[in-house]
């Protein structure tokens, strides 16, 4: 029974820098890197050594806690470093390719052959198991959990994000596949949620074995958090799994072929990018030759994933492992005058979810150049209700901030934590005027839950 | 603004950790982050910010106040004219420039007092906290002038404000942390330790004496001193003596709603102007700084009770028809700057109706029950203030229970 909802909450934050729907495909990158800081609370036991050889596919390291979850190399090549930051924690496992990619070998049978355990058994050993994320806490899902049911998202609604009917063009069998293989993980049902404003491809309208869901609104509308909770909201005790519609396709390519094949489509976005366009690459790759004279400025911030949520990368940084594009702003390290550009100015180019600036008179059309400048000084909180204007859910957002914040256990349960992850409260992050970093507090509340509770 | 920079670049070193003066970074950044917002970065997280800050914020709440000080600044002229030359009847448009002059004389100090004595304050605690000023004095800076009446001696504004700074706000951790408003703790400290300075019939007039002739009736007053309300005050002569229908028609000669809702009242500096109140809640709306809710909610509660009281009717203040009610006292003037304050009051949505419902309930009943504290609309936002958690605890709880439910009939 597919579910339509319609969101009265939320903001679209309009940026410059909107990636056209052309493609290019880029060489295959000289180095990739795996992080383990993409995967919160992941402690790795490294399998392979500084200049091991790896093929794609090979296990790089295991998760020390849960050794049956793999992460595997993209790419083949040799091990170039495994770079530590304090305490020796592994920050980053790079591997420099050998410009052939020559694949990790294995067979497999048929999808509609195998059992559940059989399809689980090949996703974890084949290092794709990490593309499967849990909630609550937001992290790699455990593999001995049994999820009520798993989302899938086939739009993203975040400022710039890239449009998944381009980004997985041509991808219609392994789409399918991939769901096909994740309905054996659940004895639930797989939601697939569609923009209920655009026309989503027909893979996604058409696919089989799902449950098609339709939600209308602005961001976080294409949020997995937002569509679980309003179509199978968690409770204390159960699990949703979600995987973004792309690692879907990746999935479904290798029950397909064999292969650990992390092709995928990504835009290059924002308003410091001379044309923003879509590009082919890998999971992992080193940014350098996709952003290679592309760059319009200098001082400029390069971020792995959206605005909202991405990380911060250096030109030469990598590609975050669950990212679907690259964003390039402005930095923001420079000093405003108030009269001019500071909080006594007219204000019509700091975009604002407040009125207090006239941003919200300005046509919708009307796109804005956003630098990382935090606008103001951290306070403690003072305005209230703003944080409600862009949150979707059932859940009072300033008073579970405020209980993650004094680690209020019984507090957070109460309130919603297990239904949130930090990436539900970007937009309030956002919209914060007391510049809170709301999400960093939403993740250090989760780890304590994750700690004390579960 | 290059030169500027420069300079704050030149001396930034000197306050940084380390430096020379680094025990007085607070006041340095203070004052250079009113002219620059300061070059933060986001560092993870949502890497682009809002373009609104605190200072925006409270700038708007300043600008919504300046209907109602310049209007308060002209009233308190004509009142004081009254006053000095004895005689009620000049015309409230009459020699304008000199009674924005006389206004002045008596506004001007009063606000520079009110900011000095608290910057004052707040720059201590934030050398001794190491935090820069916040800017929720800002805003308490200019309220607590326009809620003071207008012939009041300046060491007790002083004093009042830095009571209010410190007991109301900085002993539990400053802007964002403080239970009660700011501005409404400094008046009701005043109202409390010098009531003679702050209540009667004879300090909402700068200069006024008490017994200049045939103008205040004060000596018949004598013994109904007890019963003055700010804005019965001199109708109170006529009023308390005679039957309830006489009283109001006195009063009305007086205070005609008309007049109530334009201002032309005596009262606090900055609080009669129903209009100018109406001027700042529309900045406030539009902007969306003020809550709609708490304004609305307010002015029901009130209206409301009004209504209910002239069904009673057992003394004048019960057959204050409800919308004068509205008018007078600072009713409008709390419901609109006052009770709106985002951190006292409540802060969940269905909270602030309840708050703000309740605040006009109890802003009526203190002063139509108890007319010895006619400051009816004060001490009811300062009560609410104090319940306002207690409501937002209900309010959570009706989530918590309403997501608990979910789980069972799944």
């Amino acid at each position: 029974m597919s579910k339509s909802i319609k969101l009265r909450k939320g903001l679209d934050i309009r940026l410059i820098g909107e990636a056209k729907t052309t493609k290019s495909k880029l060489p295959l990158p000289k180095s990739v890197s795996i992080k383990p800081s993409d995967f919160h609370s992941m402690t790795p036991k490294m399998v392979v050594k500084e200049g091991g050889k790896v093929n794609a596919g090979s296990t790089l390291f295991y998760d020390k806690y849960n050794e049956s979850i793999k992460y595997a190399s993209p790419i083949s090549g040799t091990v170039k470093a495994i770079v530590r930051g304090a305490k020796r924690r592994i920050l980053e496992v790079v591997v420099e390719s050998d410009g052939q990619q020559s694949y990790e070998e294995s067979t497999i049978g048929k999808l509609s052959d195998m059992s559940a355990d059989q399809v689980k058994e090949i996703i974890l050993s084949s290092g794709l198991w990490p593309m499967i994320n849990q909630r609550p806490i937001d992290v790699v899902a455990d593999p001995k959990n049994s999820p009520k049911s798993i989302f899938v998202s086939a739009f993203s609604s975040a400022p710039l994000a890239p449009d998944y009917n381009f980004l997985l063009q041509g991808m219609e069998e392994e789409f399918q596949t991939g769901l096909d293989a994740l309905k054996m993980l659940t004895s639930g049902k797989v939601h697939l949620t569609l923009d209920a404003k655009s026309t989503s491809a027909d893979m996604f309208k058409n696919a089989k074995g799902v449950q098609i869901n339709t939600i209308s609104g602005k961001h976080p509308a294409g949020n997995v958090g937002t569509q679980i909770h309003h179509i199978d909201p968690i409770n204390k005790g159960e699990f949703v799994w979600t995987v973004n519609a792309q690692d879907v396709a990746i999935m479904g390519r290798y029950f397909l072929t064999g292969k650990f094949d992390t092709t995928k489509t990504i835009a290059l976005t924002g308003s410091e990018i001379s044309e923003p366009q879509y590009f082919e690459t890998i999971i992992g790759a080193c940014v350098s030759d996709l952003l290679d004279g592309k760059i319009k400025t200098d001082n400029v911030r390069v971020i792995s994933g959206n605005v909202l949520t991405g990380d911060k990368i250096d030109q030469d940084g990598y590609l975050g492992f669950y990212h679907n594009e690259v964003t390039v702003i402005p930095e923001g390290d420079q000093m405003k005058f108030v009269a001019t550009e500071g909080w006594m100015a007219p204000g019509f180019k700091r975009f604002s979810n407040s009125r207090t600036f006239p941003t919200w008179i300005l046509p919708k059309s009307k796109k804005f150049r956003l630098d990382t400048n935090t606008n103001g000084e951290e306070r403690a909180f003072v305005v209230t209700g703003e944080l409600e204007k862009v949150f979707p859910f059932d859940i009072l957002p300033m008073q579970l901030v405020k209980a993650a914040i004094t680690d209020d256990i019984d507090g957070m349960e109460n309130l919603g934590i297990y239904e949130v992850a930090p990436e539900d409260f970007a937009l309030c992050e956002y919209v914060c005027t007391s510049k809170i970093n709301i999400q960093d507090e939403i993740r250090q509340g989760l780890d304590l839950i994750a700690s004390e509770c579960m | 603004m290059k030169f500027l920079e420069k300079i704050i670049h030149k001396h930034e070193p000197k306050f940084a950790k380390g430096g020379k003066l680094e025990k007085w970074n607070p006041v340095f950044e203070s004052f250079t982050t009113l002219a620059f917002t300061p070059a933060l970065v986001t560092k993870k997280g949502a890497h682009i910010r809002d373009g609104v800050d605190l200072k925006r914020t409270m700038m708007m709440v300043i600008l919504a106040l300046v209907p109602c000080l310049l209007f308060g600044i002209y009233n308190t002229g004509h009142w004081e004219m009254v006053a000095a030359e004895g005689n009620r009847n000049i015309p409230y448009l009459a020699d304008f420039w000199t009674k924005v002059g006389m206004g002045l004389k008596v506004v001007l100090p009063l606000i520079v007092v009110s900011y000095a004595s608290g910057l004052i304050v707040e720059f201590i605690f934030g050398v001794i906290k190491g935090h820069s000023l916040h800017e929720g004095f800002l805003v308490s800076g200019m309220l607590i002038p326009l809620i003071m009446p207008a012939d009041v001696p300046l060491w007790m504004v002083a004093v009042a404000t830095i009571f209010a700074v410190v007991i109301g706000k900085e002993i539990f951790g400053g802007t964002g942390m403080n239970i009660v408003n700011v501005a409404l703790t400094a008046r009701a400290f005043l109202f409390f330790a010098y009531p003679t300075s702050m209540s009667g019939d004879n300090v909402w007039m700068a200069g006024k004496e008490a017994d200049v002739d045939g103008f205040s009736g004060a000596t018949a007053l004598g013994d109904l001193a007890t019963f003055t309300t700010e804005k019965m005050t001199v109708a109170g002569a006529d009023v308390v003596n005679q039957t309830s229908e006489a009283a109001m028609e006195a009063f009305n000669n007086s205070y005609s709603m008309l007049d109530s809702f334009i201002g032309m009242i005596p009262g606090s500096v900055g609080e009669t102007s129903v209009i100018a109140c109406l001027l700042g809640a529309a900045l406030l709306l539009i902007t969306g700084v003020g809550s709609l809710r708490i304004m609305l909610s307010f002015g029901i509660g009130g209206f409301l009770t009004g209504l209910l009281m002239n069904a009673i009717g057992t003394n004048p203040y019960m057959d204050l028809p409800a919308a004068h009610h509205l008018l007078i006292g600072g009713f409008a003037f709390g419901a609109i700057f006052m009770a709106t304050d985002p951190v006292t009051a409540a802060q969940t949505a269905t909270g602030k109706i309840i708050y703000g419902f309740f605040g006009g309930v109890v802003a009526i009943l203190i002063r139509v029950v108890n007319p010895a504290y006619p400051e009816g609309v004060m001490l009811a936002i300062l009560f609410m203030n104090v319940m306002a958690p207690i409501i937002d605890h209900y309010v959570v709880q009706s989530n918590i229970k309403r997501r608990l439910k979910r789980l069972k009939t799944a």
